[in-house]
């Protein structure tokens, strides 16, 4: 059976170093299956973090050969043969060991956002067209892989001031939800940074759902901010008016 | 000591965050119960992530005459009679509701022409009745319950296994858990615990099963004195992949068949016209499974042992728009275009019809203060599950024990917390960093090849003997079984306590499976092919003797007569 080898970040937040392993290759292997024969054999203690291996769940996400990517959908077959396949932890997050990440910022931007709410006397007959449009939205598995690689985050560290594209994904899906009546758009502005992205589109080449994160969640949001923010119109007639209702009742 | 560990208080404790720990969470936390849930991954990456067909509730949305008694019967005769009735009838009676409240929720289903929520065909079901989105129902059923829980305020301790439940004048106390982190322990004080850890697939080789499927709840219900039923009944779904080596045993979800698919052998042959002429495809999974397993073993299977699942006669959008997942799966794992050619599928372990013995109204065990709900808990699905079943499953009684777990809180002290047995837990984890014995991953791997040869879709006696002495070996490997490197992150130290969690289930299923001298559902014996009345009435259970896995019989309970009624109006 043809030998490849694997050259694997081993390491926790102190430090670490690349480790080579050589590894079996099996037709159709992904990187996963590599990961697992390391452990199965050559290294039990080598962290990975993964669950279903059939791209659903978004846990195994790393970086191979310098490309965010699900590990369980990384073909073998499809990197180059003749040299050892590079793999890192995901770098926007601190690392825990090997190729174990420590996410748990997502999950606390997560709490910032108002969830669903119905709007009263709604009578729950949605059209399938309608649907579609949010389906996209709600196809996310949380990889994260969108957050790794948006230079706001990566380069910039700016996780106290940005939400990152999964959250704008979130809440794309909630805001065009047909039935929602809640409204999000002053939180976009201040807590979520929308106004850091500039539409660089590294998250939608990177989303393993191929969702269109910054053509049909981010621009459409920036959109609204707009519209509600920095219109002129509006402002004015804001000035003459009030704060309007529906931003009274996100507040 | 109790000083030493890390301690949290709970009214209710909930161990697993898929569908049904987080229902129960949320309906807890409703009833006004402090909630703590713990699991062994992320929230959200639960394996009810995977479910992919959907939810089977009798709405009517899109066959008027559909209503609970039809899905009633049609869950009872997939289960071969086996079920919890009143379990059965709960589920029936309550999946709509469950339904209509998810997307209240914020869960969008696809719809029917007039906006309502839209149904698929399904195996053993009599009517259009899966509520789905595409093919990732499961996921949309998991984030809208996971934000649903957040926003409520309950309070999730992501990647802590759990490896003991604490007992105190037999009931339920407490549990000792350890951080994946850092290896640190935690100690749970709680006054009810929801069990809702799913199933046991990763004992078997071929499995649509993710690695947290190592029965952990089951077994620790049994050792903590509860009992588990019916734990012969082990699902294997018709259709896993099984080329390329690597992706073998992934789902391919059963709404290929509800949206038209067709299954052939090698020489072109629909062979479910010789099996179950009058469902065909859409026959249930026992049924397929054996069906597809008996083509190849009789020399008509695939280039690489399965059967070909064919949906390429369907337009090409259609087949994106209702199965993308699958589209993408084996498009970019096995270079399959399934718009234009035909899959290869076979069987693989797929869910546990049997589990943890629970009342139907509330999913309270044996042991009192200890609930369960969902794969782990046993009753519902009797010897066979249909399609569709679980993720009503997963809602209906994971509110039911979240409720009753909630209300007993309210009666309830906590208990103070035994030493001895926190000591015991602790030496117990530690053990295999002095261990001088082998990898658990040696013994995992040796594990999976013994339960998938012997004890599979077909059975026998001389099979199951020799599954029980390899078991026996086993359990003195893996006692003796040791790891390297620290207790940060550890997955081969992981392994040690899932692994000893498998051998309780396998025997479990092994015993259950020798005893049980019939064919029904699931459990299919060479040996003894035919129905058996006397085992009709009859269900097998597992309880925890002096250290050994002990087995006994329970009878069922006589169904109440208009029950009864019911399922005679089929006929």
């Amino acid at each position: 059976m043809a030998e490849t080898v694997l050259r694997v970040f081993r390491g926790d937040a102190s430090g670490g170093a690349l480790t080579d392993y050589k590894v079996p290759v099996a037709p159709g292997m992904v990187v996963l299956d590599a990961l697992h024969y390391i452990q199965g054999h050559l290294a039990p203690d080598l962290a990975v973090r993964w669950n279903c291996k059939a791209g659903k769940c978004g846990s195994c996400s790393a970086e191979v050969n310098g490309r965010p990517r699900l590990t369980c959908k990384t073909r073998m077959d499809e990197l180059p043969k003749d040299e050892p396949i590079v793999v890192m932890p995901m770098k926007s997050f601190p690392k825990i060991k090997d190729l174990v990440t420590d996410v748990s910022w997502n999950y606390r931007v997560n709490k910032k956002i108002p969830p669903f709410q119905p709007r009263p006397g709604a009578d729950w007959k949605i059209s399938q067209l309608d649907v579609d449009r949010v389906q996209e939205f709600r196809k996310c598995i949380e990889c994260f892989l969108c957050q790794n690689v948006c230079h706001v985050l990566r380069d910039h560290d700016k996780k106290e001031q940005f939400a990152g594209p999964r959250f704008f994904v979130r809440v794309a899906g909630l805001e065009m939800h047909p039935l929602d009546g809640a409204n999000r758009v002053g939180l976009l502005k201040d807590e979520l940074g929308l106004g850091f992205c500039n539409i660089t589109k590294c998250c939608t080449e990177v989303c393993p759902e191929s969702i269109h994160i910054t053509d049909n969640a981010i621009i459409p949001l920036k959109e609204r901010v707009v519209d509600e923010f920095y219109d002129p119109l509006t402002m004015l007639f804001r000035k003459m008016r009030g704060p309007s209702e529906k931003r009274n009742q996100a507040g | 000591m109790t000083t030493n560990y890390e301690v949290r208080e709970h009214d209710v404790l909930i161990i697993g965050a898929g569908g049904a720990g987080l229902r129960a969470a949320i309906e807890a936390l409703a009833q006004g119960a402090s909630v703590g849930v713990v699991c062994k991954s992320l929230l959200g990456k639960a394996h009810t992530v995977m479910a992919e067909g959907g939810i089977a509730a009798a709405m009517a949305n899109v066959d008027p005459a559909d209503n609970w008694k039809v899905h009633f019967r049609d869950t009872m005769s997939g289960g071969k009679f086996l079920n919890n009735w009143r379990m059965a009838q709960l589920h029936a009676l309550e999946a709509p509701d469950r339904v209509r409240e998810l997307e209240q929720w914020g869960a969008l289903f696809d719809r029917t022409e007039n906006g309502a929520i839209l149904q698929r065909a399904f195996g053993g079901h009599t009517f259009k009745r899966l509520c789905h989105v595409g093919d990732r129902t499961g996921l949309e059923l998991i984030r809208t319950l996971q934000d649903r829980g957040v926003q409520q305020g309950v309070d999730c301790y992501m990647e802590c296994t759990v490896t003991r439940l604490l007992v105190e004048n037999g009931r339920f106390a407490g549990a000792f858990a350890y951080w994946r982190e850092n290896g640190r322990f935690i100690v749970f004080k709680a006054k009810a615990v929801v069990i809702a850890t799913g199933g046991i697939g990763k004992a078997w080789s071929v499995t649509s099963n993710s690695w947290e499927y190592t029965g952990d709840g089951m077994a620790l219900a049994y050792e903590a004195g509860a009992e588990l039923m019916d734990m012969e009944f082990v699902q294997f779904h018709p259709t896993g992949m099984v080329w390329p080596p690597g992706v073998q045993g992934i789902l391919v979800t059963e709404a290929v068949r509800g949206e038209g698919g067709i299954l052939r052998n090698k020489l072109g042959e629909r062979f479910m016209e010789k099996y179950d002429p009058k469902r065909m495809e859409l026959s249930t999974r026992d049924v397929v499974a054996r069906s597809i397993y008996t083509e190849v073993r009789e020399g008509r299977g695939t280039e690489h042992g399965g059967a070909y699942l064919d949906i390429s006669h369907k337009p090409a959008e259609y087949v994106k728009k209702k199965l993308p997942s699958m589209y993408h799966q084996f498009k970019e794992l096995a270079d399959v275009d399934i718009t234009k050619e035909p899959m290869e599928v076979g069987p693989t372990c797929h869910y546990m019809m049997g589990g943890i013995r629970v009342e139907a109204e509330t999913g309270q065990s044996s042991m009192p203060g200890i609930f369960a709900a969902g794969e782990c808990a046993a009753g519902l699905h009797g010897a066979n599950r249909l399609g569709g079943n679980s993720l009503s499953d997963l809602l209906v009684f994971g509110r039911r024990a979240g409720m009753a777990a909630a209300a007993l809180a309210k009666q309830t002290a906590y208990s103070s917390l035994d030493n001895a047995q926190m000591q015991n837990a602790e030496r117990e984890l530690l053990a295999p960093f002095s261990n001088k014995g082998e990898s658990p991953y040696a013994i995992h791997r040796d594990l999976q090849t013994v339960m998938q040869s012997l004890v599979g879709i077909y059975r026998n006696a001389e099979d199951l003997e020799r599954a029980l002495n390899e078991l026996q070996m086993f359990k003195a490997r893996a006692a003796a079984a040791t790891v390297e490197g620290s207790r940060m992150y550890n997955p081969g130290w992981h392994l040690v306590g899932e692994l000893k969690s498998m051998l309780i289930i396998a025997e479990a299923v092994t015993k259950s499976a020798m005893a049980r001298t019939e064919s029904r559902g699931a459990h299919s014996r060479i040996d003894y092919p035919d129905l058996d009345k006397a085992w009709g009435q009859k269900h097998n259970i597992i309880v925890q003797e002096n250290g050994e896995v002990v087995r006994r019989e329970l009878p069922i309970p006589p169904m109440p007569d208009d029950l009864k009624e019911v399922l005679a109006a089929q006929q």
